[in-house]
């Protein structure tokens, strides 16, 4: 410590000195982006935040908002945890997600459905196509096994207690971080039940796109995939945006695109008629 | 007399111990009890193909609580089988099945809600017992809520996954009178639906009564 900082108007000049700083993983504010579609007006971007390698964020997104996540350098692992963020005894089923449209694996089209037979989100645009609605993500136990370490004050945090903090930040509890999705990460599930882990690399900017169906609170973490098979830690950068959007209209292919997801948009709609 | 007291009763064959509780859960009902860790639970489906949905919750923390993501991650499984260990959110083992007369079970399949039942079938099934009631209403009477209902188990009901991804509930593989032995690993409590549902093939149907014997 330096003697410079004894008083506090030093310790305020040194503090000061600091903004203007710009790092890899961090939030743009107001938010700015370079790459946003035409159709996408500057003054309607609602976040711009890179997550850093073991980092976190967490957001409240207004329905019909479009959240944007792109795997920066093609091995980012974003588990998500999703919550109505009016009443957030709702939040993401991953079992009735993946039951009530008859299919284990997340892609375009696909929703994710919360226990109020509701649809929270749609998936609007994916190219990256290996997603995990299985595995859940690490806790201190998997790490600390795996990599000797895994503490959110260590090096290798891990991605329960990640959600935990994101979690916190709304006010809830350990009782609420319940099963999560994992984007960019994959598994193919075999005959016998076996899971198949798909970890990458992949090809930097894998991109997906989801729409907010409801008002969201949205936790992300970003930590290597419970079953990455690589003795490191490894894991980059996520980077998230957000844009204000118009809500879902009637005639919109993912609402109508199959019986139950039609009607998971209705419950929706019922829940919004006040 | 307890029902195991009947001479030539087929369902108690090589328990691991001397009967402790021993218990009929009637056709769609919850049910809710406290085992000791070291103690055994098996559970029976008398009449065949009778979904028991199941959830677990440490007895000295309910916030620590069954897993389905930690127990099929740590096993690189999706099945439950004879030898699969039940994780906890912070990966404990919470139970272990030690026998199994079944191939295997389900815990991807979730728990019947009235609401999901109206995206699965229809707004006409939205008043229809279902399994997320009976959680509720279990978990209610212990100072638990809606915030405490996870991915659960599913004894005796088959979700198989397509190569395509295909997944659904079809016809079971269990049959009258077979069970499933489970050691608890720590002191926990165990919340149970006996499925109520008639619109899928978990309950052939026909939700029937099952058995809970427990073991010292």
């Amino acid at each position: 410590m330096t003697t410079a900082l004894a008083d506090p108007l030093a310790a305020r000049d040194h503090a000061r000195a600091m903004a203007g700083t710009v790092v890899e993983a961090m939030p743009l504010l107001p938010p700015v982006a370079d790459d946003l579609r035409a159709c996408v007006s500057t003054e309607d971007l609602l976040w711009e935040e890179t997550i850093a390698a073991g980092g976190y964020a967490t957001r409240r997104l207004p329905r019909g908002s479009r959240l944007r996540l792109i795997d920066l350098q093609g091995d980012a692992c974003a588990s998500m945890l999703i919550f109505n963020a009016e009443m957030p005894t709702e939040r993401l089923n991953v079992a009735d997600t993946v039951k009530i449209q008859w299919n284990a694996y997340l892609g375009t089209g696909k929703l994710l459905l919360s226990d109020m037979g509701r649809v929270l989100a749609s998936i609007l645009e994916d190219d990256a196509g290996t997603h995990d609605a299985f595995c859940g993500t690490s806790n201190a136990a998997t790490n600390q096994a795996k990599y000797g370490e895994g503490r959110n004050s260590g090096a290798y945090p891990n991605g329960r207690d990640r959600l935990l903090l994101g979690a916190a930040k709304h006010g809830l509890q350990r009782r609420d971080v319940h099963p999560c999705v994992n984007l960019f990460k994959g598994v193919r599930i075999e005959a016998d039940g076996a899971i198949t882990p798909q970890i990458g690399p992949y090809d930097a900017g894998r991109t997906m796109i989801l729409r907010a169906e409801m008002d969201l609170i949205v936790v992300l973490a970003n930590c290597p995939h419970v079953l990455d098979p690589r003795e490191e830690w490894t894991v980059t950068p996520l980077r998230v945006s957000a844009w204000r959007g118009a809500i879902t209209p009637a005639d919109d292919p993912i609402r109508n695109e199959t019986p139950e997801g039609l009607r998971a948009f209705l419950n929706v709609e019922d829940y919004f008629r006040r | 007399m307890t029902p195991s007291a009947v001479l030539g009763d087929p369902h108690i064959s090589g328990l691991s111990g001397p009967i402790v509780h021993d218990e009929v859960v009637p056709a769609r009902a919850p049910w809710l009890h406290h085992i000791a860790a070291g103690q055994t639970l098996r559970i029976v489906d008398l009449e065949g193909n009778q979904a028991v949905d199941f959830l677990l919750y440490s007895a000295a923390d309910d916030a620590e609580r069954y897993s389905a993501q930690d127990t099929v991650s740590a096993q690189q499984n999706l099945f439950l089988r004879a030898g699969s260990v039940l994780r906890s959110n912070e990966g404990n083992p919470m139970m272990t099945i030690v026998g199994t007369s079944v191939e295997y079970h389900d815990t991807i399949g979730g728990a019947c809600s009235c609401e999901s039942n109206t995206l699965r079938y229809g707004h006409h099934t939205k008043s229809q017992h279902a399994c997320v009631e009976n959680f509720l209403e279990a978990n209610l009477t212990d100072g638990r809520g809606k915030r405490d209902i996870v991915s659960n188990i599913n004894f005796f009901m088959n979700v198989p996954v397509e190569a395509d991804g295909a997944l659904g509930i079809v016809d079971g593989i269990s049959a009258p009178g077979l069970t499933v032995d489970l050691r608890a690993e720590m002191d926990i409590i165990v919340v149970v639906s006996n499925c109520p549902q008639i619109n899928n093939p978990c309950n052939a149907f026909n939700p029937t009564p099952v058995r809970m014997i427990v073991t010292a």
